[in-house]
């Protein structure tokens, strides 16, 4: 019997496709952000929203993921540069976006002319935190009713997220909603992380939000 | 949730190196799970029985070797585990944390002959 060191990240095929995607976005400029969340925290809503407030300052395709479907997709359709859907029912895992799920969307979209892709990942706060996509900021959305837990819950995915939205900033008056405790525990475990409060339903901070993202498009095209 | 990717990968890897050894079958391959990391290995060990069929794995016994998750104070240096709902360091108070441990998900050697 003989050993065999190996010491080898298993998610490490993952990565490798993960580093392409993101050269090549970067070969042509085009800044990828990832959106993750559980269900209904307001994915498709941010994105809808930011599309129609960014529209003439920067072309945008949207990737959505999704278990099954083109309902998403059909929602941002017209607000979109190019919208691809991939539906990961019949894929081996359906619980979260791969990088090679990405690298074959991309084929699918035109990247010259393009600034800014938004992935809308699978909605589900565990498996998304281990899978890397190529994206340049990740960001995790957590709506008030789902409560002030969750970074407590599912520590990974605040852990190396880049900004972190508390949606539905509207009900606050009527949900058991900590937002300081919620703070404390996001920045505790990640004390560079951006937090944006807003609104969907009313646009509340939504302004603030843009003008970020508008900022790191900026300064990714920039950079040599 | 995505054990079924998790278990092909350990596979494919196993068989590599396993193959680059010029060995003819493999015992058995240990794994390091962090807590955090979020897979079951009952999960992995079921896909493995179906997956491994007809490779020089098929047989080979899984084992793992979890890592409790522990948290390092940003403050003061202390390393602790989590204990409740709260990550608060037990020493100053502090509540900004590293994840120090637990994270862990590779294949840490293969025995084969």
């Amino acid at each position: 019997m003989k050993r065999i060191e190996v010491i080898q990240n298993i998610l490490e095929a993952n990565e490798t496709i993960a580093k392409r995607n993101q050269q090549l976005l970067d070969k042509h400029k085009v800044f990828a952000v990832n959106i993750m969340s559980g269900p209904g925290a307001g994915k498709t809503s941010l994105i809808l929203h930011t599309l129609r407030r960014l529209k003439g300052k920067l072309n945008i395709a949207v990737i959505e993921g999704d278990v099954a479907s083109t309902v998403d997709a059909e929602k941002v359709q017209s607000e979109a540069k190019a919208v691809v859907q991939i539906n990961t029912r019949n894929m081996p895992e359906s619980c979260s976006l791969m990088a090679a799920m990405i690298e074959s969307a991309l084929k699918d979209i035109a990247l010259k002319n393009l600034d800014l892709i938004f992935v809308e990942n699978i909605g589900n706060l565990v498996c998304p935190a281990e899978f890397a996509l190529g994206e340049h900021k990740r960001v995790v959305i957590s709506s008030l009713p789902e409560g002030d837990d969750k970074p407590i819950k599912y520590p990974l995915i605040f852990v190396d997220a880049d900004a972190v939205i508390i949606n539905k900033m509207d009900l606050l008056p009527h949900v058991d909603f900590d937002i300081a405790s919620f703070r404390r525990s996001i920045t505790g475990l990640n004390p560079e992380v951006e937090v944006f409060e807003l609104s969907c339903k009313t646009g509340e901070g939504i302004e603030r939000w843009c003008s970020w993202i508008l900022k790191q498009v900026e300064t990714n095209a920039a950079k040599p | 949730m995505h054990e079924l990717g998790i278990t092909e990968n350990i596979i494919s890897i196993t068989v590599a190196k396993a193959g680059e050894a010029q060995a003819s079958k493999v015992v058995r391959i240990n794994l390091v799970v962090g807590e955090l990391a979020g897979f079951v290995p009952d999960c992995i060990q079921f896909y493995f029985d179906t997956l491994s069929k007809d490779t020089i794995a098929q047989g080979a016994i899984l084992h793992f070797e979890s890592v409790p998750t522990q948290l390092r104070c940003r403050n003061c240096a202390t390393t602790f585990p989590p204990q409740d709902a709260l990550w608060v360091c037990p020493k100053c108070k502090g509540q900004s944390v590293d994840i120090s441990q637990g994270r862990e998900l590779y294949i840490e050697s293969v025995e084969v002959e």
